[in-house]
């Protein structure tokens, strides 16, 4: 499959060029009984336009930091600055505006709403960021074009395959034209074919210039990236360009 | 977020997706509103039908009858007969104060002729304000005896609408002339058929009103046979009765603490009495009104505590996607309303259906035309609206301060 290719100019980035910029980032589980140290001091860079793939085992603790960057869950401690800002600081609204705005999620499980059409989960973003009607369905109907759905528009998603599903999600996620996508795990629920679509289709939003970090199990998606960042028992073991 | 419009598109499809749900929920509003409703309309119809049925006697009256003295006094023996004529009530008017109206009454059953038709009739002679003090309302046509009817002694009368049909059948009565005591009468007005549901010589459907100056002319009759009164006020009834014994007593020479001299009965008391029992079922239905809403209150709060727990996870989804915790709780709010708006305005459809239905059925009669409050069901309605909302906003703020993540995961 072929995407279009868009050079974009994102702004959002410090003046070091760095998107995401994590030091001594720990997440800690407290369930009163046992704690769970699921990051113990996590530091992480992102420049505008990587593409990064975190790898590591089942419970090594890459989703909890992929939620961590996208703002989905706070950190126990550390310093995390997403675009410049320190997050720590920033209330409730304020999170939930950074979430609309700097950051697109891809879910494992495509975690659209299934009483929605396509268009409509679509807009949602659009619709949370105070984006008109009109605008709306303008720039949802564009997102979901570009990931080849233009003929899906009304469906819901039962009624649609996993991989479209997926493209649904990444429409989402692209919406509000993010500083960074994020996708956890986005192939695992696929099959091989429907996978590689999706995985083509990151690749070509990595190549008009998107911020991609991307959780994952797959050999294929992770060499696709430009670099592979490797976590286990909570701490970052290897961080270097893909391919070796 | 922009727009009801995208609000109500969205409640659309979340009660398309979650139809049972919403059903209940709404069920819920529909049957407290009902309830409520009903409850309410029946017994302030059954009042007013009770209201109405006394009224018919007369709105607030008393009536007496002279009779036996009971007691000696000054002299004289008890068992007196005590009889009063037009003078005497006169006396009462001029000695009396706060009385509003007062009328004398005689009564006799007469001969009557129609034409070769020929039947005794219960014949009253009164004032002209006894067709007010007694709710006798003449009917579009017609009129009541009037002060010129009683100052030149004339032939008219008005008459209850029963025994109208039974003599005239469906043709108008005005202008019709009858034979009355062998002299002729015209009849002048004709009785709006009222409810009644005590009497003292017969109901006021079958019987003759003549002036009375005309009556005394044509019997003879002197003597009174019982005068009714109002006071000004209701509660100044019971004073004034004892103004007219006293003033009474005073001419006619009866102890004025002889109750039998002359018997009163105030039918103030009955609507006292009957205030006081509706007072006590108007409490009943109150409470019952209560406990339905306590119980449809119980059941809308559970449906909705479900609801918000079910929608966890759509509600961290959304918060992933950047919603603030303030769209998402102005979002269930306003579901909320329109399902309490919808659910009351079914629920007061269906309250107005039945009550329609109630004089259809043509047993008014027995519980009157229940009255419907729709102020009342709006906010019963309401009320269940509001625990419903009380309900699931608590849950639906937990779920919005969640980190999205864990919200994703309940």
């Amino acid at each position: 499959m072929n995407w279009p290719i868009k050079r974009r100019n994102g702004n959002g980035s410090s003046s070091n060029g760095h998107i995401i910029e994590m030091a001594g980032i720990t997440k800690v589980y407290d369930t009163g009984k046992i704690k769970v140290e699921a990051l113990r001091g996590i530091d992480l860079r992102v420049g505008k336009g990587e593409f990064v793939a975190v790898v590591g085992p089942s419970g090594s603790g890459k989703s909890t930091l992929l939620n961590l960057v996208g703002c989905l869950d706070t950190p126990s401690d550390g310093e995390y600055r997403l675009g410049g800002e320190a997050v720590a600081g920033l209330d409730r609204d304020q999170l939930a505006d950074v979430r609309n705005r700097r950051v697109g999620f891809v879910f494992q499980n495509f975690n659209l709403l299934p009483q929605l059409t396509a268009l409509e989960n679509v807009e949602m973003p659009l619709m949370f960021g105070g984006v008109g009607r009109r605008e709306r369905r303008r720039r949802a109907l564009g997102q979901l074009e570009q990931v080849g759905l233009a003929d899906r528009v009304e469906h819901r998603p039962t009624e649609l395959s996993g991989g479209q599903m997926q493209r649904v999600a990444i429409a989402r996620a692209l919406a509000m034209e993010p500083d960074i996508i994020l996708a956890d795990e986005p192939t695992g629920n696929l099959d091989t074919g429907s996978g590689s679509d999706v995985m083509s289709l990151l690749g070509a939003l990595s190549e008009q210039g998107r911020t991609l970090v991307v959780v994952t199990h797959d050999q294929h998606l992770a060499r696709r990236a430009h670099r592979v960042v490797e976590i286990r028992d909570g701490v970052i073991v290897n961080d270097a360009p893909a391919g070796r | 977020m922009t727009g009801l419009g995208s609000f109500l598109r969205q409640l659309a499809r979340d009660i398309r997706s979650q139809t049972l749900r919403t059903f209940l929920t709404t069920f819920g509003i529909i049957w407290g509103t009902v309830a409520v409703a009903l409850l309410l309309a029946f017994g302030e119809g059954l009042h007013r039908q009770q209201i109405k049925s006394f009224a018919g006697l007369g709105d607030h009256i008393v009536i007496a009858w002279p009779a036996r003295t009971s007691l000696p006094f000054q002299g004289l023996g008890k068992g007196r007969a005590i009889q009063l004529d037009e003078a005497d009530i006169d006396f009462v008017k001029a000695n009396v104060e706060n009385i509003d109206a007062i009328s004398t009454e005689y009564s006799r059953n007469l001969r009557l002729r129609l034409g070769d038709q020929g039947r005794g009739v219960e014949v009253s002679g009164v004032s002209p304000v006894f067709g007010e003090l007694r709710s006798m309302v003449p009917a579009a046509g017609g009129r009541f005896i009037d002060p010129i009817d009683m100052e030149q002694r004339r032939r008219v009368a008005f008459i209850g609408d029963q025994l109208a049909t039974e003599l005239f059948g469906d043709a108008d009565p005005v202008g019709r002339e009858v034979v009355l005591h062998g002299s002729p009468f015209t009849i002048v007005g004709v009785m709006v058929a009222k409810e009644q549901d005590s009497s003292y010589s017969g109901r006021d459907h079958s019987k003759l009103i003549v002036p009375s100056t005309t009556f005394r002319a044509i019997t003879g009759q002197r003597y009174i046979d019982n005068f009714i009164y109002r006071a000004t006020d209701p509660k100044l009834n019971k004073q004034v009765s004892s103004q007219i014994i006293a003033a009474l007593g005073e001419r006619k020479r009866f102890d004025p603490a002889d109750s039998e001299a002359v018997s009163i009965w105030d039918t103030t008391e009955m609507f006292v009495f009957f205030d006081n029992f509706m007072l006590a079922f108007k409490i009943f239905l109150g409470i019952m009104g209560a406990l339905t809403l306590v119980v449809g209150g119980i059941g809308v709060s559970n449906i909705m505590n479900v609801v918000v727990e079910e929608r966890t996870r759509e509600i961290g989804i959304k918060m992933a996607l950047g919603a603030r915790g303030s769209s998402i709780l102005a979002q269930f709010v306003l579901e909320t309303m329109v399902l309490t708006a919808v659910g009351g305005a079914i629920g007061l459809a269906i309250s107005w259906a039945i009550c329609s239905a109630v004089p259809a059925a043509g047993v008014t009669r027995f519980v009157g035309t229940p009255v419907l409050s729709p102020q009342l069901a709006l906010l019963t309605a309401g009320i269940l609206g509001l625990v419903g909302l009380v309900a699931g906003y608590f849950p639906a703020r937990e779920a919005s301060r969640l980190d999205p993540v864990i919200a994703m995961k309940l």
